[in-house]
């Protein structure tokens, strides 16, 4: 990996105290921090490009409809799709319900929605709020008692239901698991099912190449991946996507309006009314050309080896319980102590400056299949060293003595 | 141990370690609830942990009697320091408690903040507002 001190030396927000301790960021899972390029874009715009796009012929609305339009391109060149299909959303919650929301006239009574055990609420409720519009069904591919979606297991539930829509999480919020979506999408499509792959935890660790994946539609979220909050990506193969029905209605997304009709532009901007978050997505150009400077494979090795670093630590904490799968994995565990309380541990390690994530995770059914309320999960990401690790279990060890003294 | 005596002990501590050790072992001296009171009506809701919580009045001594407890350590050290607040003060005199104050005194008033979600201003409202049935 390219000199990962120097590239810390990017991330503003890492270099500050916590309770008198230098804070060590295990919480990438929720939100990625950002780097310096990404701050200084959104300043740039707003100092000094501001202006609103697709509506100016003045020059601040030329340079902005261009740089706006940019970063779809480069999007469209990372995720190896058109630009075209790649729609601007909110975040991937919004891009889950654009896509459920349109499918409500394709499915019948008795149609079978698939997803699976480990999904995240956002890939489970607006699947759920479909069948009930609908009267399709929510059916759920099984996990194994470590959490683990079995590949077999799933192809032999994909066979047994043959679904008319298949979502499925590219990894596991709460476990990091990467699950083998290519596989399931490829059985899933067997059966004339409309897949959808939720990539807000994935993206960042394995930037997917969309084409091989051959997934209908997969959504992710900026702001897990270097970028702004505020920014979602819908990506969707062309036909399924124009075909799909507006989500939303305004400015921006209209061919011709008059009281009596109005007709619609094609995607991907009937699915982009009003004006966007133009700030976000140059912020999110920025994080690309960030991510573009860095080479994948030595990224991945880098994360990879520190994840088994972490994993390797925690194990011999005696009383610590991991969860999920440890081998395929994007850099993210979920644990127990003994039977403590997630709450206590997290407070206590923030009073260390350690940030990690405790509670449910938006996985509630996953608990429940684990018989849990709750773990302390640690969200790895590339800007993280050996040293956060060791602070980490250091911390957790001072914890368990304070808790168990 | 009285409100007076928890005031005392947690002034004398230094650093943020040392403060949670005395809260957890305030929990840990606070007696836990029979399973039959954990009721759904007893729970305190805007909690990340489970919290319980009954407030009675001694018919005699006309003195408020709390219980309650919470299914983690640092909430149910929290809760003991709130219970001691109340329990044996008379209906009126709770109502002029400023429980926020007196977190603010102690130096705890971070953990009454709603978005760290440990629910302590949860069961402070919880209270007042049944107090204010009671009376």
């Amino acid at each position: 990996m390219s000199d990962i001190a120097q590239l810390r030396k990017d991330f503003p927000t890492l270099k500050q105290t916590i309770e008198g301790h230098p804070l060590v960021y295990l919480d990438s899972g929720a939100t990625s921090q950002k780097p310096q390029a990404v701050i200084d874009a959104i300043n740039l715009f707003y100092t000094k490009n501001n202006a609103n796009v697709h509506r100016g012929l003045h020059t601040l609305s030329e340079i902005a409809t261009t740089e706006y339009e940019n970063v779809r391109e480069k999007l469209a060149h990372f995720l190896n799709v058109n630009a075209t299909e790649c729609v601007w959303t909110s975040g991937a919650t919004q891009s889950i319900n654009l896509v459920a929301a349109g499918l409500t006239s394709q499915l019948n009574a008795g149609d079978v929605i698939l997803i699976s055990a480990l999904e995240h609420h956002a890939n489970i409720v607006p699947w759920q709020q479909l069948a009930a519009r609908t009267g399709a069904r929510l059916e759920v591919i099984p996990i194994n008692e470590l959490g683990v979606v079995e590949p077999d297991v799933a192809l032999a539930t994909i066979k047994k239901w043959q679904p008319k829509v298949f979502a499925c999480s590219h990894a596991s919020n709460t476990l990091g698991n990467i699950q083998d979506v290519q596989t399931f999408v490829a059985q899933a499509k067997q059966f004339g099912a409309i897949t959808l792959v939720d990539g807000a935890q994935a993206f960042l660790h394995l930037r997917p190449d969309l084409r091989q994946l051959d997934c209908d539609f997969y959504v992710l979220s900026a702001h897990k991946a270097l970028g702004p909050t505020g920014l979602g990506i819908l990506y969707g193969k062309y036909a399924l996507l124009n075909a799909l029905p507006v989500y939303q209605t305004g400015g921006e997304m209209i061919q011709h309006v008059s009281f009596e009709k109005t007709t619609f532009r094609d995607a991907p901007a009937k699915f982009e009314p009003g004006t966007p978050n133009i700030s976000a997505v140059l912020g999110f150009g920025a994080a690309l050309d960030y991510l573009n400077a860095i080479d994948f494979q030595q990224m991945h090795q880098y994360e990879q080896a520190l994840f088994v670093y972490l994993v390797e630590q925690l194990s011999v904490i005696e009383g610590v319980r991991l969860y999920g799968d440890l081998v395929n994995n994007i850099g993210t565990v979920s644990f127990s102590y003994k039977s403590e309380h997630h709450y206590d541990l997290a407070m206590l390690l923030n009073s260390y400056g350690v940030a990690v994530r405790s509670g449910h995770h938006c996985t509630q059914p996953l608990m429940q299949a684990l018989n849990l309320n709750g773990t302390i999960r640690v969200s790895l990401a590339f800007y993280n060293n050996k040293d956060d690790i060791d602070c980490f279990i250091s911390a957790l060890q001072n914890s368990i003595e304070l808790i168990e003294g | 141990m009285t409100y007076q005596e928890i005031y005392n002990t947690l002034s004398n501590t230094s650093g943020w370690q040392q403060s949670y050790r005395e809260i957890m072992l305030l929990g840990k001296q606070l007696p836990a609830l029979p399973e039959v009171l954990k009721t759904e009506q007893a729970k305190v809701t805007g909690c990340e942990s489970n919290v319980w919580l009954h407030i009675e009045l001694d018919e005699q001594q006309q003195n408020l009697l709390l219980v309650g407890d919470s299914d983690t350590r640092i909430v149910k050290g929290l809760l003991a320091i709130v219970l001691a607040m109340y329990n044996g003060k008379t209906p009126t005199e709770a109502k002029q408690i400023d429980a926020y104050q007196e977190f603010e005194s102690l130096g705890l008033i971070k953990h009454l903040s709603p978005s760290r979600g440990n629910g302590i201003k949860a069961i402070v409202d919880k209270i007042q507002k049944q107090i204010a049935q009671l009376t």
